[in-house]
């Protein structure tokens, strides 16, 4: 008996991490973003080499209303939004260009040959150099570009279907009218 | 180069951690002296390279070296020096390597200071020591290096955030690190009893004032960092339980109790295993506050690192940590020799008490703080408990705490005589009802509450006097007698008396400003005049301002009082362009026994183009404003009382008995100066 109440403080904590585990799974919280209402930073990122599209460039961003993913093979939550921007892709709702963030080639290679790719063009960062321009907290975070190449909204963490309905598309199809 | 150097000196550090940890954990298991020596030196290099390091880091932040990532991040070349030096740990990396180099300060303390320590006892606490500073090295080194290097280099940083912008919060951190990692030493200690097996009375002494500077050190950090919230956020506020802010009250509660239980067991050689387990939780509630802050597991503005690498790898640190030593207890304590019995109505029985509700409320402010996490991972939604919850559930439980700390210390150990302490109580609980009858009768609100909470608060003062009294024999001896008997009170009671004097101030302070704040939320032209709580506010108008790296609004009050000028209040809003974040500048005038604080909010005017923040919108000269102006009876007494029991905290450290055959030596100081 006197021994079961000393083990009683471990079985507590033995609860207590599944639900710290748990918790690390969840969306980090929304951010605010010095670079709302800016031209995107200028940059020019390479390719992923092997997956078949091209590296990505601040003019790319310039010609039409679009999302820029942050994304890395590492990053458990983009592994939960990855569906909801293949449905994009499919239903060619809106381009969605990618940031490799902080990710070596053959790892994001693989990961898009095992989930998709529903990015236009991807930038390989691998130096992390253009998520420190664009204030990246971390991965993942979508950001919404006009057609001027303004970021209107930053979106951190997974973006879920709420988001996505809610949020997101709602202000792409605002911006497609501002023209 | 020296970025180089620091992260080199990291790397050394963490090889140098975790030799520590082994070679004297191996020669205590062994009894060969010749391996347990290496703690020493071990611990003082790990202080040295720790120390090269975190200087490192500072130089990089003063010299504004662009080349450095986290000072891109966090820092900018228009920023006043302060903020550049408090902006190195006013991140993520940066603050744990300021973590690492206080844990390896107290390792470095204890090696250096404690020869009177028997030789297993130091190098197994060491050895414990060494593992905790390898997890947080190796975290840093792995996964937050503070050096990582942009070339080419930006022209100019992100800045720090705004809202840490402040002389209040360029500290707090620092203080809320020494009480967190404070409690690592006295983890280390109880780790070591355990392996041991053996919890004495000498070994309870060792611990209290590693304890005592702990949590005096987290009262201080705990006072700050609400004092910044009622200056810098603008709500009128000074405590929200926040997460962030729990995190830090519940190691602060669990390290009041170890406080007081530690007193047991060095003195009648009970409570042994309960110590052991308050001394592992204070420094699990601290790591727990770490991961909280640090992993964004609760959303909370404090939270500046969202890094899935970096939680799991805390995460990590947290099972080993709690979970091994949790193990640990459970398989040790049983083995050790329970001491002294007592009756439940003597001075154990109101420490037990007093550790029965402390743990209590720790416990409640823990479930309220982790309710959200379990609820969402049930399936719920997405909820805030608020302070409804803690308001409901603390103060039932600090209600009979604090009725039983005027009790405890008149009662004798072994067996206590309630009614006969009571009658020395005379007169606290003449005072007590006097002051319930007389804030009932004066007050125009009537708030029962509040009456009876300035009761509760004139019990707590009173009754540390009397105690006081007592021991001096004031009234009962002739002058000199007392003069004689307060210069040989022990520290330790001078330290109790003022810090649980510091808690009756403190409540007078939370009642006062609950029961009688008065909020008035308007909006006003230049020119209108207002009443607010016996003051005449006169609103001057606003005007544009700017600093260093902000543009602000700043509005300027005139206050009069019977007709003549009291205080001119000018609060501001600042807009940090290069952060884009703006912050709220309260203007507050304190008399000791109530604050006049004013904030201007949003003018009536039409929203600024761009990224502009509402209130630098063009205005003209009778543009209305939004104005917020609150009048907060008591509430300094707040964080006087805080002091005060920060000051009883430090005055009970100089206690000779903590110190007795400790060695004041003068080569263990220059060994250390050699060594860094």
């Amino acid at each position: 008996m006197k021994r079961l109440l000393h083990l009683a403080p471990l079985a507590v904590f033995a609860v207590l991490a599944v639900y710290f585990a748990f918790g690390l799974t969840r969306d980090p919280q929304k951010l605010p973003s010095a670079l709302i209402d800016r031209p995107v930073p200028a940059f020019a990122l390479p390719e992923v080499a092997g997956v078949g599209v091209p590296g990505l460039a601040s003019a790319d961003l310039a010609r039409e209303v679009s999302l820029v993913n942050v994304f890395a093979s590492w990053c458990p939550p983009c592994r939960v939004e990855h569906p909801i921007l293949m449905r994009l892709a499919r239903e060619n709702a809106v381009p969605i260009y990618g940031i490799n963030y902080k990710d070596k080639a053959e790892d994001a290679r693989r990961w898009l040959a095992d989930l998709g790719n529903p990015y236009r063009a991807i930038g390989w960062d691998i130096d992390n150099r253009v998520a420190v321009d664009w204030g990246v907290y971390g991965a993942p975070e979508t950001f919404v570009v006009d057609a001027k190449g303004t970021i209107r909204y930053r979106h951190v963490g997974a973006v879920t279907p709420d988001i996505l309905d809610e949020t997101l598309m709602p202000l792409v199809r605002r911006l497609r009218n501002e023209r | 180069m020296i970025p180089e150097i620091g992260h080199y000196a990291l790397v050394l550090a963490l090889c140098v951690a975790f030799v520590q940890s082994v070679l004297p954990l191996v020669g205590a298991q062994r009894g060969e002296s010749a391996l347990m020596a290496t703690a020493k030196p071990a611990a003082l290099a790990q202080l040295a390279l720790t120390a090269l390091a975190f200087g490192c880091l500072l130089h990089s932040f003063v010299v504004s070296d662009f080349t450095v990532k986290n000072v891109v991040m966090n820092s900018h070349s228009a920023k006043p020096m302060l903020y550049k030096v408090s902006g190195t740990w006013g991140n993520h990396e940066g603050s744990m390597v300021l973590w690492a180099l206080i844990l390896a300060l107290f390792g470095g303390c204890v090696a250096a200071f404690g020869r009177n320590l028997p030789p297993g006892l130091k190098a197994r606490t060491l050895a414990v020591q060494g593992m905790i500073g390898v997890a947080f090295l190796a975290f840093i080194v792995f996964t937050s290096n503070p050096f990582e290097r942009v070339i080419p280099p930006p022209p100019d940083g992100n800045d720090l955030n705004p809202l840490l912008q402040d002389p209040g919060l360029a500290f707090h951190p620092p203080l809320l690190y020494v009480g967190y990692v404070g409690f690592s030493i006295v983890f280390a200690f109880a780790m070591a009893a355990l392996i041991e097996g053996r919890v004495d009375a000498a070994w309870a002494r060792w611990v209290r004032p590693w304890t005592l500077a702990a949590w005096a050190s987290l009262t201080g950090g705990i006072a700050l960092g609400s004092w910044w919230a009622y200056y810098e956020l603008g709500w009128g506020g000074w405590w929200y339980w926040d997460p962030v802010e729990n995190a830090s009250f519940m190691p602060w509660l669990v390290g009041a109790a170890l406080l007081h239980s530690a007193i047991v067991a060095e003195k009648r050689d009970a409570l042994k295993t309960w110590t052991i387990l308050l001394a592992i939780l204070a420094f699990a509630l601290s790591l727990v506050g770490t991961f909280l802050v640090r992993s964004g597991v609760l959303t909370s503005v404090h939270a500046f690192a969202v890094d899935p690498a970096r939680g799991v790898f805390i995460l990590a640190i947290l099972v080993a940590a709690i979970g091994g030593s949790l193990a640990m207890y459970a398989w040790r304590a049983p083995m050790l020799k329970g001491g002294g019995l007592f009756q439940p109505i003597s001075r154990e029985g109101a420490l037990v008490l007093n550790n029965v509700l402390l743990a209590t409320a720790a416990a409640t402010v823990f479930i309220g703080t982790l309710y959200p996490l379990f609820l969402e991972a049930m399936g719920g939604a997405k909820v805030s408990v608020g302070p409804p919850f803690f308001n409901a559930t603390f103060v039932p439980l600090m209600v009979p705490l604090l009725l039983a700390v005027s009790v405890g210390p008149m009662m004798g150990w072994k067996r206590g005589d309630l009614a006969g302490a009571l009658g020395r109580l005379k007169a606290a609980i003449f005072a007590s009802v006097a002051i319930v009858a007389a804030v009932y009768a004066l007050d125009d609100r009537r708030s029962v509450g509040a009456a009876l909470a300035m009761g509760l608060a004139a019990w707590l003062i009173v009754g540390a006097v009397v105690e006081w009294a007592e021991r001096v024999k004031l009234f009962r001896a002739p002058l000199s007698t007392v003069w004689s008997r307060a210069a040989n009170l022990p520290r330790a009671n001078w330290g109790m008396a003022i810090a649980h004097a510091g808690v009756g101030l403190m409540v007078m302070g939370i009642a006062g400003v609950t029961a009688w704040q008065t909020e008035v939320i308007r909006t006003a032209k230049a020119g209108d005049a207002f009443d607010v709580a016996g003051y005449r506010f006169v609103f001057k108008g606003a005007s544009r301002a700017e600093g260093a790296n902000y543009f602000a609004v700043r509005g300027t009050f005139e206050v009069y009082r019977d007709d003549r000028l009291y205080a001119t209040l000018a609060p501001e809003r600042r807009w940090f362009p290069v952060a884009g974040m703006a912050t709220t500048e309260t203007a507050i005038k304190t008399n000791l026994l109530a604050d006049l604080y004013a904030t201007i909010g949003d003018p009536e005017a039409p929203t600024p183009a761009g990224n502009m923040p509402a209130f630098l919108a063009p205005t003209g000269a009778d543009t209305a404003w939004t104005v917020r102006i609150y009048h907060n009876p008591l509430v300094p007494w707040i964080w006087l009382g805080a002091a005060a029991m920060l000051l009883g905290g430090l005055v009970s450290l100089t206690d000779r008995r903590h110190r007795v055959g400790a060695p004041r030596r003068v080569g263990d100081l220059a060994g250390l100066q050699a060594a860094e």
